[in-house]
């Protein structure tokens, strides 16, 4: 079995030697360099532009203006699986350049250059005259009436609007002796920051589009690329190289589109699009700010009577993934708390910042920080025990969610949470920091999270693989799910080489998706792949052995249901004898003057289930409350993600969502200047992104229980890591201080107003 | 702006190059550009991230923000650099296999780097003298905690500790 075990990942030798081929170093030095000129209003409209000088510039090819665009083929861009019932389509927003622009940075012309010299200088010698608009970045000031409208069709600016009613809350509120807690939550404006800006490049091949991509999504890209020149897809091949990280921006058209566009006006020739940083952290997508209103009523014996929620999600200037985020983290508020009666209202707004998409954890990690601090709100105020509230109104064991039909198989919280308290010695401490005085001050916190696993019944899930046996015995594995960086091609091959009978070494993971050959999938999102891929690999690797077995009973006379395959040799089960090694049958299928086969198997599966990853954090800080100051001194996150295939790889996993998670909680938010509407951080200086020197030792602990719904017992942790981090640093110091906050990030100037407005400094 | 270039001589990964440099071109353009050395990354291309680091003349450098030209006379290691001759790896890319520190990849080149610079001076760095240097690096996978075993186990095996 190499499930369950810490195989060393498939690509972990390429990339330690530098090996490893990212998008610029596939890049020929012909390609001409394409740089996008930005608007530098918030809301408006381009009425012309001066381009005498920089098409002046030497080494400049082309600049293409948003006025050059004749065919207007509006695009949506969130890497969604499409749908065939318009009404459950993305919304169509995009176009490859605007005139119309919507955010300080939306995209209205660009350069074709010989070099990235040339392209820059032409870029900053382009003259704009735009007629400029009144602007809104506050998500409820978009929703007054005679806000700035951004988009037709959608009055107060409000992309959708969803509601959950459960019971009758307002008869309920009615109870005599209930208290009212109320509080509003808010998380900031953050960037997945991969350490790879998102580059493309582009160049046709005969009548079509090559296009290599820094992408989660390939089949997708290839999808909207189609959509956004208006041509047919199968003109469009996409190849997804290694990526340096994607975490939800690159589950996102971005700027795919525009480059083919761009090839297109020089005639086919290859033209290469990198994203400086700056740009990314505008110019891409970011996550959703969301501000959260919820009202609890609870009893003296610590059950709830009535809850509420109103979230307001602030998508930015373009639709991408829209309300799905918002909806995402609404729908978790009835079910990580049940409670008979439940009002729940989730809007998400356009405003005029820079455009919110999918970003690890997709609207969980606002959620918890909403509903987690406010456990912790409720908690204190009827006077009970943040862990003993926790329990006793948490998702109970045999919760079915009759939606997703998703189940609460174990008692995971439970078990998370002890395996965590006692791996950071939570009951000492959490007595120890109890009434504390003075300017230094420690505390402890936890806060719990729940995440699907996968998007089936909203959306397709879809898995196919392929497998090609060599002469050798070792096989091929083809997917369409991505290795993005997470050890996705290491999980494969080890799912594979289970399932087959082959030592892990001999299945050879086709990292590359090529959207020719590749088998279809829609990849890299939900933290879905492990669990999807799992159907399909199985399913594909016992119809590969079946054929093997087939052409074993050929040669040996033996019958199939005496043979098997175990390490790459064809075994006879009833006395354990190695008739032949997989490579002799393999060659002699191949060769064979009697019988020559190519022995193959590819299939798709289609999953029609959805699993529940469940998991919590408990954070200790030491705060400095004269100087406003967080430090965090020990954090542990404990998930059921089921069976792990890969511990060390799984490990890892949960420390990266643990740093995003840190920087969520304590540092990063991109600001915007009030008066113009301009980013004023987007660079790794002054975005304060977690260092080196910013984390303790992260803890990551596990509780195994197998998911039942599952091919290998597997479910999600892609993203579960990231969700619960934030509230428990927030509420390790509520615990310190008193004083809870209300806005995400605990960073100095969030802690100043907090502390001041509770009157302890 | 005509251009101007200039002749320059150095050692990269041991071996003596010379090149016809851009003045304007940094070190990581001349690397990955004229010597398709592509584990030279590039994440900001202004000193932020470390995914460009280099040794030069033995000292950890962001290649990005340290001019081509400067490289005249000077000793360049870069990641390729510390395969031997039969496609042996060093150490420290051992642990980094070893520690699951590699996720993406694509701050594993810089990092390594920096490590390799620690490990060079054969002394004991204590934990937080080890976060500081590392410091420079930025990587959204990792959390850096693998890379941090995998920088002190090394320095602890090469001490015999």
């Amino acid at each position: 079995m190499y499930t369950g075990q810490s195989v060393k990942r498939v690509d972990a030798l390429d990339k330690v030697t530098g090996r490893t081929r990212y998008t610029d170093d596939l890049c020929d030095r012909k390609a001409y360099i394409a740089r996008v000129l930005h608007s530098t209003v918030a809301n408006g409209k381009v009425l012309s532009f001066d381009l005498s000088e920089a098409e002046k510039v030497p080494g400049v090819v082309k600049i293409l203006t948003c006025f050059d665009l004749k065919e207007k083929h509006y695009f949506p861009t969130a890497g969604h699986p499409w749908s065939t019932d318009p009404s459950h389509q993305d919304v169509a927003d995009r176009l490859v350049l605007t005139d119309r622009v919507r955010f300080y940075g939306d995209d209205i012309a660009a350069v074709v250059a010989e070099d990235e010299v040339a392209a820059a200088q032409a870029l900053r010698l382009i003259r704009v005259e735009y007629e400029e608009y009144p602007f809104v970045l506050d998500v409820q000031k978009a929703m007054e009436d005679g806000a700035p409208q951004l988009h037709e069709n959608y009055p107060n600016n409000i992309l959708k609007h969803t509601t959950i009613r459960q019971g009758d809350y307002e008869k309920a509120v009615q109870e005599p002796g209930l208290v009212k807690v109320e509080g509003w939550y808010e998380t900031p404006v953050v960037q997945h920051c991969h350490i790879e800006n998102f580059i493309c490049f582009a160049e046709k091949e005969g009548d079509r589009i090559n296009v290599v991509t820094s992408t989660q999504i390939p089949h997708i890209v290839r999808r909207i690329v189609g959509q956004a020149l208006g041509i047919d897809w199968g003109l469009i091949r996409v190849v997804k190289p290694y990526i340096g990280g994607g975490f939800g921006n690159k589950q996102d058209v971005l700027y795919e589109p525009l480059c083919a566009w761009l090839c297109l006006q020089v005639g086919g020739h290859l033209v290469k699009l990198d994203v400086p940083r700056e740009e990314t952290f505008v110019c891409n997508r970011t996550r959703h700010s969301i501000r959260n209103h919820i009202i609890s009523w609870v009893r003296p014996d610590g059950t709830y009577a009535a809850r509420k929620l109103e979230a307001f999600s602030d998508q930015g200037a373009y639709a991408s993934h829209g309300h799905s985020i918002c909806a995402k983290g609404a729908g978790a508020f009835p079910q990580l708390y049940p409670c008979p009666n439940v009002e729940v209202d989730a809007y998400t707004v356009f405003t005029n910042k820079p455009v919110a998409g999918a970003m690890r954890g997709y609207g969980i990690p606002q959620a918890m920080w909403a509903v987690e601090s406010h456990t912790e709100d409720v908690a204190a105020a009827i006077g009970a025990d943040p862990l003993a509230f926790r329990r006793q109104n948490l998702m109970p064991v045999g919760y079915v969610d009759g939606f997703s039909k998703n189940e609460n198989y174990y008692d995971s919280f439970n078990q998370c949470l002890e395996k965590a308290m006692k791996a950071i010695d939570y009951e000492r401490k959490e007595k120890e920091y109890r009434n504390q005085t003075g300017d230094i001050r420690r505390g402890i916190g936890m806060a719990v999270f729940w995440y699907n696993t996968a998007v089936w019944p909203i959306s397709l899930e879809s898995t196919s693989c392929r497998m090609v046996l060599n002469q050798d015995g070792s096989f091929q594995l083809q997917m369409g799910e991505t290795e993005i960086g997470q050890g996705a091609d290491t999980a494969f091959a080890q799912m594979a080489a289970d399932v087959v009978g082959v030592p892990v070494d001999r299945v050879h993971v086709v990292s590359c998706q090529d959207t020719d050959v590749a088998p279809f999938g829609t990849s890299a999102y939900a933290s879905r792949q492990t669990y999807i891929a799992g159907f399909s690999i199985r399913q594909t690797g016992l119809m590969l052995k079946e054929k093997i077995l087939d052409y074993a009973h050929e040669l040996t006379r033996m019958p199939v249901f005496n043979l098997d395959i175990r390490e790459g040799n064809i075994v006879r089960t009833t006395d354990g004898r190695v008739m032949m090694t997989l490579g002799e049958l393999a060659t002699e299928a191949l060769y064979s003057l009697t019988d020559s086969r190519h022995i193959t198997a590819e299939s798709t599966y289609q999953v029609k289930s959805n699993a529940y990853s469940f998991g919590c954090t408990i954070a200790e800080v030491e705060v400095d409350i004269p100087m406003c100051r967080a430090k965090l001194l020990n954090v542990v996150n404990c998930h059921d993600a089921g069976k792990l295939i890969n511990p060390a790889l799984a490990e890892a996993q949960v420390h990266g969502g643990m740093s995003m998670g840190i920087g969520f909680g304590m540092s990063e938010k991109l600001l915007f200047d009030e008066k113009t509407g301009r980013p004023l951080n987007n660079n790794l200086l002054d975005y304060k992104l977690s260092t080196f020197l910013d984390h303790p030792t992260l803890q990551a602990e596990f509780v195994e229980n197998p998911e039942p719904t599952s091919a290998f017992g597997t479910k999600g942790l892609g993203e579960p890591p990231a969700c619960s981090v934030a509230p428990a640093i927030r509420n390790a110091i509520f615990h310190a201080t008193g004083v809870g906050l209300r806005d995400a990030p605990a960073n100095p100037h969030n802690l100043f107003k907090a502390f001041k407005e509770a009157g302890i400094i | 702006m005509s251009k101007q270039y200039k002749l320059i001589h150095c050692v990269i990964n041991g071996k003596e190059r010379e090149a016809m440099v851009d003045v304007r071109a940094s070190l990581t353009d001349l690397l990955r550009n004229d010597f398709r050395l592509t584990s030279v990354k590039k994440g900001c291309e202004v000193g932020e991230c470390g995914a460009c680091n280099v040794l030069i003349n033995g000292e950890c450098f962001n290649s990005c923000i340290y001019l081509a030209v400067w490289a005249d006379g000077k000793e360049i290691l870069t990641l390729e650099g510390l395969e031997g001759p039969n496609g042996e790896i060093s150490d420290i890319q051992q642990a980094f296999i070893d520690e699951a520190a590699v996720q993406c990849g694509f701050c594993t080149p810089g990092a390594i780097m920096s490590a390799v610079e620690i490990l060079n001076e054969g002394r004991e760095l204590s934990d937080e003298e080890i976060r500081i240097r590392m410091s420079g690096h930025l990587c959204r996978c990792t959390g850096y905690e693998n890379i941090f075993r995998a920088v002190k186990k090394t320095m602890l095996k090469r001490l015999g500790k």
